[in-house]
């Protein structure tokens, strides 16, 4: 328990997705310029995390590490390493997920659909996503860890770009030179932020 | 805008349309692997390889693919290959797609590959869309280099791994700056980056959401 416990804290706060390994930027930049729309795209990206990445973890141990495929009893399925098919596996999986989200979202809480509609189909190419599953299999997660870690990953995603948000809506009434306007300034504000975070990688769990 | 030239979709990338600092694309793995110039090299060259490749091959197919699973074509093209440019690397350069780990794979999402491939190869040509590809990944490289250059040089006092500025702990001279090597700094460089680009071309300036009334004291406009 404790284990998970420290595992969470350690995906939130010190191996934060956007602030520590930039993932998911392309998105945290573009959505995060009122706070409502990033909450809603923060939740958005917890819910497809805590799906696809222990689903992910599951395709790899089942389908496509090497010997994965001894449980078919298959001769010679021990020496199978599918391994390589990893990229193109992971991103299909995730494609559909977020495929089936959506249409389940759609027919049975329609409110939220609405809410988050806009936000979920860019979910697919948020690096984040992906991010979280190839680090799941770098670091041997199993399927209890995966589902911690995925949470984890999620909620560290929202709580950076809700703050960034947060800052930006109220760096707009500043006078910020004009060259550096926009983009500029939220990079630097960016950089402080992850500059922030960094006092928790001190933090022994 | 005029018809698409051979020269023109290889340069303006570069500068006059940058994938990174004006279109804020591909920014997700571009930050990460800046600490070094070589790794950046590399870095640069994949995606090179992996955004001409794809433009050129979805470009060729173009007239043959439904609108409507588009993006799923796109994404298998990509992504079949960024895999063979980690079998590659995996079996040519081990140390490097270590160092390198999970961004090699990140790849397929970069904004850049899939930008172009729908925004670009979807209506023009093989030929023109490989180039155009190249280009891009030009203009991504230009940031990644320039971004790694600075990092490297301040904060270990190297460049591609050879010594110029000789640090204290060599018996030189030169205090490393550490901040450099840890990812805040690369949010920073990148910010002043696209300040100075800005600053020489100012038609790229965004507009302003508010403007302060003149004469305003900044504690009544709050």
């Amino acid at each position: 328990m404790q284990h998970y416990l420290s595992l969470f804290v350690a995906s939130v706060f010190v191996e934060n997705m956007a602030l520590a390994f930039f993932l998911g930027m392309c998105t945290f930049l573009a959505v995060s310029k009122k706070v409502s729309s990033a909450i809603g795209l923060g939740i958005a990206v917890i819910a497809v995390l805590v799906i696809t990445v222990p689903v992910n973890n599951l395709l790899l141990t089942y389908l496509l590490d090497e010997g994965a495929l001894t449980w078919t009893g298959l001769p010679g399925a021990e020496n199978i390493d599918l391994s390589f098919l990893g990229y193109l596996s992971y991103i299909g999986v995730i494609a559909a997920i977020v495929q089936i989200m959506e249409m389940f979202l759609d027919k049975y809480v329609p409110a939220l659909y609405n809410a988050l509609g806009v936000f979920l189909p860019l979910i697919t190419v948020n690096c984040a996503i992906l991010g979280a599953t190839l680090f799941m299999s770098e670091r041997n997660y199993n399927f209890g860890e995966s589902v911690v870690y995925g949470l984890g990953a999620g909620v560290g995603w929202a709580l950076a770009i809700t703050a960034l948000a947060g800052i930006r809506e109220k760096l707009k009434y500043s006078d910020v030179p004009a060259s550096l306007q926009g983009l500029g300034i939220t990079f630097i504000t960016v950089g402080l932020m992850s500059l922030g975070f960094m006092s928790f990688s001190g933090i022994q769990l | 805008m005029s018809a698409p030239t051979p020269k023109g979709v290889l340069v303006t990338p570069i500068f006059k349309n940058n994938p990174i600092a004006l279109q804020i694309l591909g920014i997700c793995s571009a930050l990460a692997v800046t600490s070094s110039m070589s790794v950046s090299l590399v870095m640069t060259l994949a995606v090179m390889f992996v955004t001409a490749l794809s433009s050129f091959f979805v470009s060729l197919i173009r007239h043959h693919i439904p609108s409507s699973i588009r993006i799923i074509v796109q994404m298998t093209i990509i992504a079949s290959l960024v895999i063979v440019v980690d079998q590659l690397l995996k079996a040519y350069a081990y140390d490097m797609s270590k160092q390198l780990s999970v961004f090699v794979g990140l790849i397929i999402t970069n904004c850049i590959v899939m930008g172009r491939a729908e925004g670009f190869a979807m209506t023009n040509s093989p030929g023109l869309s490989f180039l155009d590809g190249i280009g891009n990944g030009m203009g991504y490289g230009f940031i990644l280099m320039t971004v790694s250059f600075f990092r490297e040089l301040l904060g270990s006092g190297s460049v591609f791994g050879f010594t110029v500025l000789q640090t204290v702990q060599n018996g030189g001279w030169y205090v490393p700056n550490g901040l450099l090597l840890l990812p805040p700094s690369a949010f920073f460089i990148i910010g002043l980056l696209i300040w100075a680009m800005r600053a020489i071309n100012p038609e790229q300036v965004e507009e302003t959401e508010f403007k302060m009334k003149e004469n305003t004291q900044p504690k009544e406009a709050v």
